[in-house]
């Protein structure tokens, strides 16, 4: 650990000197989770990454449970999900748990990169730690996806189907790569298989960037909502009891409404055709992802060439890698950015807009009064998007005038008190 | 490279060691990615799953304007009995109007050469993202075009398979087939 705050903790219990003295796990959860000095103005954003992790592992443990009664073949996976559901104990609650749990992680990480985006995260000395997070967008959404496909369900075969071929769009090998993902000539038993082989091992591979996503969290600390560094003591408290109990607190009245999801409404956030078993001559209606993909799904659709319209969803995705050095303003905190606050949040309202056109037909219309058909509306949006971060965030970050940022978190703070 | 106790070479020159080196260096590039081919092999479709390449359907029952769909290689393949007035509309196209240039006869030539004008045999599948178009079965959609209409992302096709418009950027496949008479047709 890079960290060098406090003293070398001194342990009375002999047994934990003795194993710390020999591999110090117990220095080091004290160091970092303990006397760890923490900006004392976090707010209830803060609280979403701690809840990322805890639904991270919460995935992995109803995941490993299902997948003791799963059965990864064309011809029986459907069933299987069927059986754990009505045979198997408790089978209906993990899976629900699992299903469910998927929505909230997704929604626990977008509110995570809300929080970046907003009060400037990803600026120096934080991009590497932010860029380890965009590949855990990146590994979530290639998680989600072949999770998604393991029911064997109509939306299953035919969500495979149109991912697999957004790979037929690369120029002269796009077909034979197509082929090499399916092992056949179809979306078919062999995808199925390999899907379930990834969809287990990809979380491990999470938990790994998460632990160096931590880590690199933990070389210059978290940043805060007024995005200014900690100059002493003064203007930071230790990581434990007070952001444990902060994000104990958080997690719990997110868990309570996860849990109104999960026995309550655990179907309201999937497509019901998911419960029509895979028929590969039969292409449902419409082919819709699930929610937290929505946005990118548009931006896809929303160009009428293939490979640019792959490009560009993928681009929207990748243009987060580079976001630290696209923003040119040295302020951190949109509290004392007044132009560009109101910028992120149009960027959320577009991410919204977005995600309703790729839940609709492209052919439907928005009526606001006067109807607007979707296709127009998810290509201005689209445009937006990529106007946000090409145009506005370079240029932006050298006309707008910033407010004068206070001379230290505490006495942020305490003048607020007074 | 060159340490205090290790001789370089004179002028810079590559010593024994850096040969070496690049040698073994270049030794191990080149196992890493032998190692790696048959982990990236395997994916590939394998020899059962090639085996069901074929099929053969007899064609006898579909009556002019009708069409069926049959199961090839885990995908849909579309065979149409073509009536006159669809036919004709396909050959009056200009290919300089079609964004994947073909000519009809191209399409409904089998693999001996021999065209037959009546049957447009094609993969279901939507050149743009896998889907499988309507305007099979009666009563479906069929597009502007009189061919299929895909509802995923609306590209439409001819009485040709060809596409006319939407997203999609080539015509629907035609798959390998052959007329070992009148009414039996293998695919594949």
């Amino acid at each position: 650990m890079a960290s060098q705050h406090g003293a070398q903790p001194v342990f009375n219990n002999k047994v934990i000197a003795w194993i710390d003295h020999r591999l110090p796990i117990f220095s080091y959860i004290e160091k970092e989770y303990h006397t760890f000095p923490t900006p004392r103005n976090f707010n209830y954003f803060w609280n979403f990454g701690a809840i990322a992790s805890v639904m991270l592992v919460l995935m992995i443990a109803t995941g490993i449970v299902l997948a003791m009664n799963y059965q990864p073949n064309a011809d029986l996976a459907f069933n299987s999900v069927e059986r754990i559901m009505r045979d198997v104990p408790s089978g209906w609650l993990i899976r629900y748990m699992h299903m469910t749990g998927a929505s909230f992680f997704f929604a626990a990480v977008y509110v995570h990169i809300f929080r970046g985006l907003y009060y400037g995260s990803y600026k120096a000395p934080r991009e590497l730690l932010w860029i380890l997070g965009v590949v855990i967008l990146l590994l979530m959404m290639a998680t989600a996806f072949m999770g998604y496909v393991l029911p064997w369900g109509q939306m299953s075969f035919w969500g495979a189907t149109v991912i697999t071929n957004l790979f037929s769009a690369i120029p002269v090998v796009g077909d034979s790569i197509v082929t090499w993902l399916w092992g056949g000539f179809a979306v078919d038993n062999p995808t199925l298989n390999r899907f379930f082989a990834l969809h287990y091992l990809l979380p491990f591979i999470i938990v790994a960037v998460v632990a160096l996503h931590v880590v690199a969290l933990h070389v210059h600390g978290s940043n805060n909502p007024l995005g200014i560094d900690p100059k002493g003591p003064q203007d930071t408290v230790p990581f434990h009891p007070y952001y444990t109990m902060k994000d104990g607190f958080g997690l719990t009245v997110f868990l309570v409404v996860y849990a109104c999801f999960v026995f309550f409404a655990p179907n309201s956030l999937g497509e019901p055709v998911n419960y029509v078993p895979a028929n590969p001559l039969v292409t449902p209606n419409e082919i819709v992802p699930e929610w937290y993909l929505l946005p990118f799904y548009a931006i896809l659709r929303s160009i009428p060439d293939k490979l640019l319209g792959v490009l560009a969803m993928f681009g929207s995705i990748a243009l987060l890698f580079v976001l630290p050095w696209l923003d040119t303003s040295r302020v951190r905190s949109c509290t004392f950015r007044p132009i560009y606050k109101w910028f992120v949040f149009a960027l959320v309202i577009n991410m919204l807009i977005l995600g309703y056109c790729g839940a609709h037909s492209p052919d439907a219309a928005l009526d606001i009064g006067i109807k607007i058909p979707l296709l127009v509306v998810a290509r201005l949006c689209t445009a937006y998007y990529f106007f946000h971060f090409l145009l506005l965030l370079p240029i932006l970050g050298k006309i707008e005038r910033p407010l004068p940022l206070p001379p230290s978190i505490a006495d942020a703070v305490l003048a607020k008190k007074a | 490279m060159a340490s205090s106790s290790i001789p370089a070479g004179d002028h810079g020159d590559p010593t024994r060691r850096d040969f070496l080196m690049v040698a073994s260096g270049a030794l191990a590039a080149v196992g890493g990615i032998a190692t790696a081919w048959p982990f990236i092999n395997n994916l590939n479709p394998a020899a059962d799953t090639l085996a069901l390449s074929s099929i053969e359907v007899n064609v006898k029952a579909i009556a002019v304007g009708q069409a069926i769909t049959v199961k090839w290689r885990g995908k849909p393949v579309f065979i149409r009995h073509r009536t006159e007035e669809e036919i004709k509309e396909a050959e009056a196209v200009k290919l300089s109007d079609l964004p994947d240039p073909q000519t009809d006869d191209s399409r409904v030539t089998d693999t001996a050469h021999k065209v037959r004008r009546e049957w447009l045999i094609v993969v279901g599948v939507c050149t743009h993202l896998g889907c499988v178009p309507l305007g099979t079965k009666q009563g479906d959609p069929r597009g502007e075009y009189g061919g299929w209409f895909c509802p995923c992302h609306g590209s439409q096709y001819d009485t040709s398979g060809r596409i006319r418009k939407g997203p999609a950027p080539k015509n629907l496949a035609v798959p390998d087939y052959l007329f070992s008479s009148d009414t039996l047709v293998k695919i594949g």
